[in-house]
C-alpha cells in the first residue's frame, strides 16, 4: 500500500475531479438556494391548500433517488427535447432543483419559526409586507435555517458524487478511473474519502456550533 | 422540435420485473435498517460508556458515515475491503455500505433523543436497584427509540433511495439495477426510468405516511 505507482500527474487528475465536484456543488447550491427561498416564501404565503401543486412537485424531488432524477433529466433533454447540452449542464440543473426542494422546506421551517405576533407587530408599526420580510422575518428565520442549510449544502456536495451518471468526471469518478488503471483501490479510495471528509467535517462542526449557539433554550 | 414518440406500452410490459426489483430494494432497505438500528444502539452505548477508546470508535464511525458520500462508503465496502482479500458480493457490499451509513446517522439521531430524556430517570432506575445496563435497557432505550421514531422513518426513506447506488458495484436485481438492464435491452430510457421513479415515489410515500400513522397510533400520550 505504501509502495504506490501514483504519479504527480495522477494527483493532478484527482485534483481536477475535486475541482469539478466543488464547481457542480457551488453552482447547484447557489441556484438551488435562490429557487428554494422563492419556493419556500411562495409556500408560506399561499398556505397549504393553494400551494399543494408546488408541494407535490418538490416532494417528488425528495422521494425519487437522485440517480434516477439525473438519468431522467438527461433522457428528457437529450431524447425527448433533443437539445444538445453537456452532461455538466444537466447535472447542474437537476442538482439545483434537487437542492431547491430541500431548501424550500428549510426556508418554510425558518419562516414558520417566526412568531405570528412578531410579524403582526411589524405590520401594525406601518411596515409593508416587504419590509416585514426584510427586517423582521429574514434575520430571525436565518438563525433557524442556517444550520440546516449548511447541512444541506454538504449533503449536495456528497450527492454530487452521483453526477458520473451523466458523464461528468467528478472526484469519485476520477478516482475510479485511476483505480481501473493502477489497481490500488484502497489507497486511492482513502485519498478520495479524505478529500470529502476534510471539506465536510469542519463545516458540519461549524453548523453544529451555530445550532447550539443560536438555539433558544 | 418535439417529435419524440413515447412508448409507454413497451415499458409497462416490463412492470412485473420492475416490481420484483422493488421487492429486492425493500429487502435491502429493511435489512440495512434493522442492522443499522442494532449497530446504532451499540454505538450509543459506546458513546455513553465513558471509556475513551470506545468513545473514539463510535465518534469516528459517526463522523465518517456522515461526512463522506454514501457512494464512497459502498465503493469502500466493495473495492476497498477487497484489498484485504475479502470479496463481498454486490448484495453484501450494498448492504454493508448502507448499514454503515444508517448506523452513523441513527446514532446522531439517538444522541438528540437522549438529550430529551432527563438524567433523573436513569438515576431513579439506579436507586431502584437496577444496574447501569438495566437502567439503559429498560428505562432510557425505550424512550430513546420512541422519540427518534420519526427520524427513523426518514432514515428508512434514505435507505430506500440509497439502494439505487447498488448498481455501481454490479447489483442488478434491485429496482434501479433491473431498470438499467431493461434500458440496455429496449432503449426506452425515459419511459422505464419514469416508471421506476413512480415506484420509488409510492414506496417512500407509503413509508412516510405509514410511519406517521403508526406514530399517531402508538405514541398518543
Amino acid at each position: 500500500m505504501f509502495d504506490t505507482s501514483l504519479t504527480l500527474r495522477d494527483l493532478m487528475f484527482l485534483a481536477e475531479g475535486a475541482g469539478v465536484t466543488i464547481l457542480v456543488t457551488a453552482i447547484s447550491v447557489v441556484i438551488g438556494t435562490l429557487l428554494g427561498i422563492l419556493f419556500g416564501v411562495i409556500r408560506t404565503q399561499l398556505g397549504p391548500v393553494l400551494s399543494a401543486p408546488l408541494t407535490f412537485v418538490l416532494d417528488i424531488f425528495r422521494s425519487v433517488p437522485l440517480l434516477i432524477q439525473l438519468v431522467l433529466g438527461n433522457a428528457f433533454v437529450g431524447m425527448v427535447l433533443q437539445i444538445q447540452i453537456s452532461g455538466f449542464t444537466v447535472a447542474c440543473m437537476v442538482l439545483s432543483l434537487y437542492t431547491s426542494a430541500y431548501c424550500a422546506e428549510i426556508v418554510r421551517g425558518g419562516i414558520e419559526a417566526v412568531p405570528e405576533t412578531t410579524r403582526r407587530a411589524a405590520r401594525s408599526l406601518g411596515m409593508t409586507w416587504g419590509q416585514d420580510m426584510r427586517y423582521i422575518v429574514m434575520p430571525l428565520a436565518t438563525r433557524v435555517a442556517l444550520p440546516s442549510w449548511i447541512g444541506l449544502a454538504l449533503g449536495v456536495m456528497k450527492d454530487s458524487a452521483l453526477v458520473y451518471v451523466v458523464q461528468v468526471t467528478e472526484l469519485l469518478k476520477s478516482t475510479q478511473i485511476l483505480i481501473t488503471r493502477l489497481q490500488e483501490p484502497l489507497f486511492l479510495l482513502l485519498i478520495c474519502g479524505a478529500f470529502y471528509f476534510i471539506i465536510s467535517f469542519p463545516l458540519a462542526r461549524f453548523g453544529g456550533y451555530l445550532e447550539r449557539r443560536w438555539s433558544n433554550d | 422540435m418535439f417529435d419524440y414518440t413515447f412508448q409507454w406500452g413497451q415499458a409497462m410490459a416490463r412492470l412485473p420485473r420492475m416490481l420484483d426489483g422493488a421487492v429486492v430494494t425493500m429487502q435491502i432497505a429493511v435489512l440495512s435498517m434493522a442492522l443499522g438500528i442494532a449497530l446504532a444502539i451499540l454505538l450509543t452505548v459506546l458513546r455513553l460508556s465513558g471509556s475513551r477508546p470506545l468513545m473514539a470508535v463510535a465518534t469516528t464511525w459517526v463522523e465518517i458515515a456522515r461526512n463522506t458520500p454514501a457512494l464512497f462508503q459502498i465503493y469502500m465496502a466493495h473495492f476497498g475491503v477487497a484489498s484485504f482479500g475479502l470479496y463481498l458480493s454486490p448484495f453484501a457490499s450494498i448492504l454493508v455500505g448502507i448499514t454503515f451509513n444508517n448506523a452513523g446517522y441513527l446514532t446522531e439521531n439517538f444522541r438528540g433523543a437522549l438529550k430529551a430524556i432527563p438524567d433523573t430517570q436513569s438515576r431513579a432506575g439506579r436507586s431502584l436497584g437496577m444496574s447501569q445496563i438495566q437502567a439503559f435497557r429498560y428505562i432510557v432505550m425505550p424512550q430513546m427509540l420512541r422519540i427518534s421514531f420519526l427520524p427513523m422513518t426518514n432514515q428508512m426513506v434514505w435507505a430506500i433511495l440509497m439502494t439505487s447506488l447498488g448498481v455501481t458495484v454490479g447489483m442488478n436485481s434491485d429496482l434501479y439495477g433491473v431498470t438499467q438492464d431493461l434500458n440496455a435491452l429496449t432503449f426506452r430510457t425515459f419511459e422505464l426510468f419514469a416508471i421506476a421513479a413512480v415506484i420509488f415515489y409510492v414506496i417512500t410515500k407509503t413509508i412516510t405516511l405509514g410511519g406517521r400513522l403508526i406514530a399517531s397510533r402508538l405514541f398518543r400520550y
